[in-house]
């Protein structure tokens, strides 16, 4: 059996060390050792996206990355993703625009938007489709998740303005 | 998933000695999304799997000599599809890039490894070929260059040999008046592996007749094809709707495809002329548009 691995790393902001076969997927990882368990396991392949991570603010598979190469990179799990008790805009949004029902695709989708509205303030439908295709969902018809992702687009773009607005009325 | 050793190599030679030292049980590992799945698989066996991501030339996207472009093999689809060369002056090559996978998938894949997993239906290599890529293959023997189109060799297989790297690609400058597309037939949207895709250049002469024109299609043929008799039905000849769909419909003869579940063969072949005649017209949209 080959060597263990010791890899460092910074995971939801916080310094991690861990140790694990290089045959370990990041997903793995994360859930077996870290107990981060928001991110599933869909298809162990690629394909479904309920893995999804952000590895450097960007959008992966975990199930198709190793562990070991996570070392000395920031990764973003959806456990990261409310604050202080407060959930994100978009998955207020989700909860709203009832854009889940078993909610096992969740997690993935919900870093995939957030990535996206990052890079996309104002996001068309065709691009939200484009971006988020890699997230698959078998229960909602991806109806409620693409206007979800619009309300929560909007809701941000409030949000910028609002404190935009109030840093030039502290002036 | 089955056990192996992990070594991040830093440089070329370290990775070259690593998998000629190894042979056929070392692999290496750029994205990942085609070799973890099949390793996990079984479909391919490492006791060592070599990471070829901090290899700077690997990872080098940047204008070639006169006015080229070259492609480290390990740089992800999404780095290539921001380029700001790639969308106007490497159009077939922006078309595949962007549709290999969904954003996850970008993120990581390269179009390297895309190459170098060498499936009959790679999104990548019509593209490439159509574009003249020559491809810089290093071993611990030095490094040799190959056209594109002498890659692949059969599903699954290439000219690499154990201890060989692919470490760039480059493509050389687009010519005046030229344009290229890529296309792809999938039951889906995204994600699909194509039933057939074609990918078309077209350089147009001062009068406007054409002066140079490649096909290549890809998921109809064992290994990625140019169309060469029906690209050069077009030559000297204005591209028209009807002398496009000539060149289109005689790439058929070229095509050998499979019946399996993504499509029969007479639906592969249907594809491969619709497809050539959409990237042809778009090929030449873009060419005209160019000063």
């Amino acid at each position: 059996m080959p060597d263990k691995l010791l890899v460092t790393t910074t995971i939801n902001n916080a310094s991690v060390q861990f140790l694990c076969q290089p045959r370990h997927s990041l997903l793995e990882v994360l859930r077996d050792q870290l107990r981060l368990t928001g991110a599933k396991e869909g298809c162990n392949n690629g394909n479904c996206g309920a893995c999804t991570v952000l590895l450097d603010d960007q959008p992966v598979n975990s199930c198709i990355v190793l562990a070991a190469e996570v070392e000395g990179r920031q990764v973003e799990t959806i456990e990261a993703v409310a604050t202080a008790g407060h959930l994100h805009p978009i998955q207020q949004c989700f909860l709203e625009g009832a854009a889940l029902q078993c909610g096992i695709c969740t997690p993935g989708f919900i870093l995939a938007a957030k990535a996206l509205l990052e890079e996309i303030p104002n996001p068309s439908e065709d691009q939200i489709r484009f971006k988020l295709a890699g997230n698959l969902c078998r229960c909602t018809g991806y109806d409620k998740i693409v206007r979800s992702v619009q309300a929560a687009a909007e809701v941000l773009a409030t949000q910028r303005e609002d404190s935009h607005n109030g840093q030039e009325g502290d002036r | 998933m089955q056990d192996f050793s992990y070594i991040a190599a830093k440089t070329i030679q370290e990775a070259t000695s690593l998998l000629a030292e190894r042979g056929d049980k070392a692999r290496p590992l750029a994205g990942g999304t085609d070799l973890l799945v099949q390793l996990r698989e079984r479909l391919k066996w490492a006791d060592l799997v070599v990471d070829i991501k901090a290899i700077p030339e690997l990872n080098h996207l940047g204008p070639s000599g006169d006015g080229g472009l070259t492609i480290g093999a390990a740089v992800s689809c999404e780095r290539i599809v921001a380029y700001p060369e790639v969308a106007q002056h490497f159009s077939a090559m922006h078309d595949a890039a962007r549709i290999i996978g969904g954003w996850q998938i970008q993120t990581r894949a390269s179009l390297g490894g895309n190459l170098c997993n060498s499936s009959p239906a790679a999104d990548s290599t019509p593209a490439l070929m159509v574009l003249d890529a020559t491809l810089q293959i290093a071993s611990p023997e030095g490094t040799q260059d190959v056209p594109v189109g002498k890659f692949c060799t059969g599903p699954g297989k290439n000219i690499l040999r154990p201890g060989d790297l692919l470490v760039s690609l480059t493509l050389p400058a687009p010519p005046p008046k030229s344009g290229s597309a890529y296309q792809r037939f999938i039951p889906r949207n995204e994600m699909d592996i194509a039933v057939a895709g074609a990918a078309s250049f077209v350089q147009l002469a001062e009068d406007g007749t054409v002066a140079a024109c490649r096909i290549a299609l890809g998921a109809v043929a064992p290994v990625p094809q140019m169309a060469d008799d029906a690209a050069s039905l077009l030559i000297g000849k204005r591209p028209t709707p009807e002398s496009i769909e000539q060149s289109a419909k005689a790439v058929v003869a070229i095509t050998s495809p499979i019946d399996d579940m993504r499509g029969t063969i007479e639906f592969r072949q249907n594809l491969a002329y619709v497809l050539t005649k959409r990237t042809l017209q778009t090929a030449v949209d873009r060419a005209l548009a160019e000063p």
